[in-house]
C-alpha cells in the first residue's frame, strides 16, 4: 500500500484543523475515549456550539487549545482501503509561516483551505508559493464553508478562476478544486449532498486516493550521499547512507563525489543482512571494493555520472527568524550531509507575495521570500531542487546561537566555478615570510572610534619596524576613502566593509607580511569571520578598551558631538552596538596604559611569534 | 523492478537515517529502554543502523521500582542475548523516601520517579543527545514534536518556538547545557509497531499476550496484582481473567485490557478493529487535558 504525505494550509480560520479532524474522524480513527474528551473539551473550549470541535483533536498545545489557532505543526495517520496517509496540519497565522515550510519540505501534494466567503487571501498566495517552492506540485483547492454562502456554484467558480490566475505562473502541476463543508462533511468522503448536485467532481478523500505520489527518484540515475562511516573494526570499512535517487547493485561500478574517485560495489548490507540491490529511500550500508578516501557529506554516483560540484549557488530562500539576512555575514548551511561556511553574497531581489513583483532588497526579514547568491568555503557535490529534493534542499544556521535561519532550495550553480580555477603557486606563504626573516600574521585591533587604536597601531608599527620586521597598516578611515569609498555605515555595508578588508589582510599576510588592522569592527560575527580566513595562530585580536564616556570626552575628531546631535546615523556606542570581544588575545585597558605603553606590551607579546 | 513502497521499510530507513545522524552529531548520546514494544523495536532498528558494529551508545533504563517484574527479567535477557551497554537508575531520594504510586498517587509518583529521576540520569551523565520512543500518534502534543527536538538548560521544552526541521535537514547543534531530545519512530502507528514486530520476528514482553492472570477493577480500569505490593480494597477479590496489556508501564499505573489474542496476528486484528486509544490505559494521561505537554515542558518523554 502507498503512502501520500500531504499538508493542509491556508489562512487562519478556513478550517485546517476542522478539516483534519474530520477526515480522521470519518476514516475511524478517533477512538471512543478520545470523542469523549472532545465532548468535555468542546464545551470548555469549542468555537462550534453544541457541536464537537473537530479542531480540539488536533490543536494539541495548550496555548492553541486556548486561543483556538495552530501554532505548530501536528501530523496525523490515517488510512482508507487504498491509501496510508501522513497529514500534516499548518498554523495559517503569517507569524509561524516557518512551521508551515516545515510541513511542506516533506509533502507530495498540498490542500488548500479557502473560506468560501473570504476567497483568496494573502495568506493563500504565501503558502502557495512556499508549497511549490517547497517541491509540492499538485493542489487540491478545498473552498470551505460552502454552507455559508448556500452552496452558491457561481461563488465557487469565482474562487477558482481567481486562484488559477494568480497560481499559473508559478508552474504547479495540477489544481483541482473541491467545494466542502468540513464541518459537516459534506464532499470529505461522500457526495451527492442535495444542494450541491452540480458539483461532478471527485470527494477531498477520492482525490486524495488517487492522485499520483511521490516523484519518481527511482527512475533517476543512482545518487547516495554518505552519512555514517562504518569501521567498527580494522576489517570492516562501510559506508552508510539514505539512497536519494535510483538503484544500486552489487558489482556496479561508482564514483564518489567530489573526489571523482572510483570503485566498485563488493557488499550492500540492509539492517543486519545482505542484500543483492539497493534503491532510492532505503538506508543502507555499501562496502567497496577498494581502499578509497571516502567521508560524511561526500556522494556516491554511477560510474557513467558526472556531478560537478560548486561552491557558488543560485537559490530561493525563506528567511525564518528574527533576526534579517545580513548579506556578507558568514553563516553554516547544511546541505545533505554536508555542513559548511557560506556567505550570501547578493540578494537578487525579494517576491512580493501579493504581486508577484521582484523587489530590490537589501535583506530579508521574517518569513520573506527571495532569490540569492551563495558562496561556500567549499565545493560540494549537490543537484538542483527540483531534480532532487534531499540533494538541492538546504538550511542556514546562525553560528553563535545555532539557530535555523533560513530554509533554501537550490536553483542552479553559478559558473563562476567552472572558469574560475584556484592557481596553485610554487613560492608559498612560508617561503615569503622566511625570506623576511619573519613569520607572517595578522595583528587585528578593535575598539570604539576614539579608543586609541589608530595611535597604538602607529606606535607598534613603528617598534616592529625599527625591529627590522616587514609590516603594513590596513587604517579604517583610509581604507573607507579608497577600496571602501563605495560603503556606508548600515549594517551590511558595516559587515562588507569588515569582509574586505579582513581578505586584503589576508593577501598581504599571505606575501609575508605582518599586517596590523586598524579597524572599529563592532561585530563578534565578522572579527570571527576574519579569524576564520587565517591559519592557526596567524590571527591575535587586541581589544582596544576604552569605555564610551572617555571616548567621547577625548572626541579627537568631534564624531561623537555630531552622533548626538543627530547629524551622524550609525554612529558605534551611540545608535549602533559595539560587541566587544568574549576572549581577546590581547586586551589593552587605555584608563590604566598610555598608548606608548600599550604599543610596548604588544610588541612584548608578539616579537617571540613574529 | 524493486520499489520502496512497502510502508515499513519506507519507516525503517527513515528511523535508521535519523539513529546514525545522532551517532555523528552527538557528543554524549543515549537511548531511553522502557522495555515496552516501541523499546523493542527501537533497540532493532538501532542494531541495524550501525550493523555489523555495536550499537555506538548506551541504553538507560529508569527504574521506578513499579515495573512488572516480567518486564525486568526480559530487559536483563535481551542484555545478555544483544549485548548492549545497560545504565539502569533510580531516584535515590524518591527511593529513600518511599515515593510509590498507592500511597502517593500516580502524578506525585510519575513526577519524582520518572520525569526527576530521568533528570538526575541525564545531568549526572551529561548525556547530549537522548533518543526516546515516542510516536507522534499517541497523544495530540507528542503529535506536535519535532524529531531532533530542542531542550533549553534544565530541559526545557517550548513548544512555541520550535526550530523549524525541514526534509531530513536536522539541526544538532547545542550550546553546554542545551540538549536534544530525538524520536527516530515520531512517524509510526501502533499499527506499524505490531506489524514491523510481527513481520521481524522481535521479542516482546511476555504481557503483552493474553493469558489468564489476577485483576481486580477499579474505576472500570482492569489493575492487574502483579506482587504483593498492591493493597486490596475492602471485599476486593483478584479474579482470574483472560487480559493482555496494549502498553506497559508501572503496574498500578498501566490497565490490562480483557482479550483472547494470544498471537502476533490476533494481537494486530484487536489493534486495527480497537475502538480505545492505546493511551487510554495509562492513568497518568487522564490527570487533566494537557498534561501530557506540561510533564513534557518539565523534561518527560
Amino acid at each position: 500500500m502507498q503512502t501520500l504525505r500531504f499538508i493542509t494550509c491556508g489562512s487562519v480560520d478556513d478550517g485546517k484543523s476542522t478539516l483534519i479532524g474530520r477526515l480522521l474522524y470519518e476514516t475511524k480513527k478517533v477512538f471512543e475515549d478520545q470523542l469523549t474528551a472532545l465532548a468535555a473539551e468542546s464545551r470548555v473550549h469549542g468555537t462550534q456550539g453544541e457541536r464537537l470541535d473537530f479542531a480540539l483533536l488536533v490543536d494539541g498545545l495548550a496555548a492553541e487549545r486556548e486561543q483556538g489557532i495552530t501554532i505548530d505543526v501536528a501530523y496525523r495517520y490515517f488510512a482508507t482501503e487504498k491509501r496510508r496517509f501522513i497529514v500534516a496540519d499548518t498554523p495559517g497565522h503569517e507569524q509561524y509561516t516557518r512551521n508551515m515550510a516545515t510541513a511542506a519540505s516533506t509533502a507530495d501534494v498540498a490542500i488548500l483551505l479557502i473560506d468560501a466567503r473570504k476567497g483568496v487571501l494573502v495568506q493563500t498566495r504565501r503558502h502557495s508559493r512556499i508549497a511549490r517552492l517547497l517541491g509540492v506540485r499538485h493542489i487540491v483547492l478545498a473552498v470551505n464553508k460552502m454552507d455559508l454562502v448556500d452552496w452558491s456554484e457561481a461563488r465557487f467558480k469565482d474562487i477558482e478562476a481567481d486562484y488559477a490566475r494568480f497560481a499559473e505562473p508559478l508552474g504547479i502541476q495540477s489544481i483541482t478544486a473541491i467545494p466542502i463543508a468540513a464541518i459537516d462533511g459534506t464532499n470529505i468522503v461522500e457526495r451527492g449532498h442535495a444542494e450541491a448536485l452540480w458539483y461532478k467532481g471527485p470527494s477531498l478523500i477520492e482525490w486524495l486516493e488517487t492522485i499520483p505520489v511521490g516523484d519518481d527518484q527511482l527512475a533517476k540515475p543512482f545518487a547516495m550521499p554518505v552519512q555514517w562511516v562504518n569501521r567498527p573494526n580494522p576489517d570492516f570499512r562501510g559506508f552508510s547512507g539514505r539512497l536519494a535517487s535510483g538503484s544500486v547493485s552489487i558489482g556496479d561500478a561508482v564514483r564518489v563525489a567530489p573526489s571523482g574517485v572510483g570503485s566498485h560495489v563488493r557488499r550492500i548490507i540492509n539492517g543486519m543482512a545482505d542484500t543483492n540491490k539497493a534503491v532510492a529511500g532505503q538506508s543502507v550500508t555499501l562496502v567497496l571494493d577498494d581502499e578509497i578516501d571516502v567521508s560524511r557529506g561526500d556522494v556516491f554516483v554511477g560510474e557513467t555520472q558526472t556531478i560537478t560540484p560548486a561552491d557558488q549557488f543560485e537559490a530561493n530562500l525563506v528567511w525564518m527568524s528574527d533576526k534579517p539576512l545580513q548579506a556578507g555575514r558568514a553563516y553554516i548551511i547544511q546541505l545533505h550531509r554536508i555542513s559548511a561556511g557560506v556567505t550570501v553574497s547578493r540578494i537578487k531581489y525579494r517576491v512580493a507575495i501579493n504581486t508577484e513583483e521582484h523587489l530590490a532588497a537589501e535583506t530579508l526579514a521574517l518569513n520573506e521570500i527571495g532569490v540569492v547568491n551563495l558562496s561556500l568555503d567549499r565545493l560540494v557535490p549537490y543537484a538542483a531542487y527540483d531534480e532532487n529534493r534531499m540533494l538541492g534542499g538546504f538550511i542556514l544556521v546562525d553560528r553563535i546561537t545555532n539557530e535555523t535561519l533560513a530554509a533554501g532550495t537550490i536553483r542552479h550553480a553559478l559558473k563562476r566555478t567552472d572558469n574560475l580555477h584556484w592557481q596553485a603557486l610554487d613560492i608559498t606563504k612560508k617561503a615569503r615570510a622566511a625570506l623576511k626573516h619573519q613569520k607572517a600574521f595578522c595583528l587585528w585591533l578593535t575598539g570604539l572610534s576614539g579608543s586609541g587604536k589608530s595611535t597604538i597601531a602607529n606606535l607598534v608599527e613603528k617598534n616592529l619596524h625599527a625591529e627590522g620586521r616587514h609590516t603594513y597598516i590596513l587604517d579604517g578611515d583610509n581604507i573607507r576613502q579608497g577600496l571602501n569609498r563605495d560603503l556606508g555605515f548600515k549594517e551590511s555595508d558595516r559587515v562588507e566593509n569588515i569582509r574586505r578588508v579582513a581578505e586584503v589582510a589576508k593577501l598581504m599576510v599571505d606575501a609575508g607580511l605582518i599586517v596590523i588592522v586598524s579597524f572599529i569592527s563592532p561585530y563578534r560575527e565578522e572579527r570571527d569571520m576574519a579569524r576564520r580566513l587565517f591559519e592557526e595562530g596567524e590571527f591575535v585580536e587586541v581589544f582596544v578598551d576604552t569605555p564610551l564616556d572617555l571616548c567621547e570626552q577625548r572626541d579627537v575628531k568631534g564624531l561623537y558631538a555630531k552622533a548626538r546631535k543627530g547629524d551622524l546615523k550609525n554612529f558605534t556606542g551611540i545608535d549602533s552596538p559595539y560587541e566587544p570581544p568574549h576572549a581577546p588575545d590581547i586586551h589593552i585597558k587605555t584608563e590604566s596604559m598610555t598608548a606608548i605603553n600599550s604599543a610596548e606590551y604588544i610588541v612584548e607579546q608578539l616579537l617571540p611569534k613574529a | 523492478m524493486i520499489e520502496i513502497t512497502e510502508h515499513l521499510d519506507m519507516l525503517e530507513a527513515e528511523s535508521i537515517e535519523i539513529l546514525r545522524e545522532v551517532a555523528f552529531a552527538a557528543s554524549k548520546p543515549v537511548m531511553m529502554y522502557s522495555i515496552g514494544k516501541d523499546s523493542s523495536v527501537m533497540l532493532r532498528l538501532a542494531q541495524k543502523a550501525f550493523y555489523p558494529g555495536p550499537i555506538p551508545f548506551p541504553l538507560l533504563h529508569i527504574d521506578t521500582g513499579w515495573k512488572f517484574p516480567e518486564m525486568i527479567a526480559f530487559r536483563d535477557q535481551m542484555q545478555r542475548e544483544i549485548g548492549f551497554d545497560l545504565i539502569t537508575y533510580t531516584n535515590p531520594r524518591g527511593a529513600a523516601e518511599g515515593i510509590n504510586p498507592i500511597s502517593h498517587g500516580s502524578a506525585v509518583h510519575t513526577d519524582v520517579m520518572k520525569t526527576e529521576a530521568l533528570r538526575q540520569a541525564l545531568d549526572a551523565h551529561g548525556f547530549d543527545h537522548v533518543i526516546g520512543g515516542a510516536r507522534r500518534d499517541e497523544e495530540k502534543s507528542r503529535a506536535k514534536e519535532r524529531i531532533f527536538s530542542f531542550r533549553a538548560p534544565g530541559h526545557r521544552w517550548d513548544p512555541k518556538a520550535q526550530r523549524p526541521e525541514l526534509w531530513t535537514q536536522y539541526n544538532t547543534r547545542i550550546k553546554p547545557g542545551e540538549s536534544i531530545r530525538v524520536f527516530p519512530i515520531s512517524n509510526w502507528t501502533e499499527a506499524d509497531i505490531w506489524a514491523y514486530i510481527a513481520r521481524e520476528q522481535i521479542p516482546i514482553v511476555p504481557l503483552y499476550y493474553a493469558a489468564p492472570r489476577p485483576v481486580v477493577e477499579r474505576s472500570g480500569q482492569l489493575i492487574m496484582v502483579a506482587d504483593e505490593r498492591l493493597p486490596l480494597l475492602r471485599d476486593e477479590v483478584p479474579v482470574m481473567r483472560y487480559v493482555r496489556f496494549r502498553t506497559l508501564g508501572c503496574y498500578p499505573l498501566t490497565a490490562a485490557v480483557e482479550s483472547d489474542a494470544t498471537t502476533l496476528d490476533q494481537i494486530i486484528h484487536e489493534v486495527l478493529g480497537a475502538t480505545q486509544s492505546e493511551r487510554q490505559g495509562r492513568i497518568i494521561d487522564h490527570d487533566g487535558a494537557g498534561s501530557m505537554e506540561r510533564k513534557k515542558q518539565e523534561g518527560y518523554f
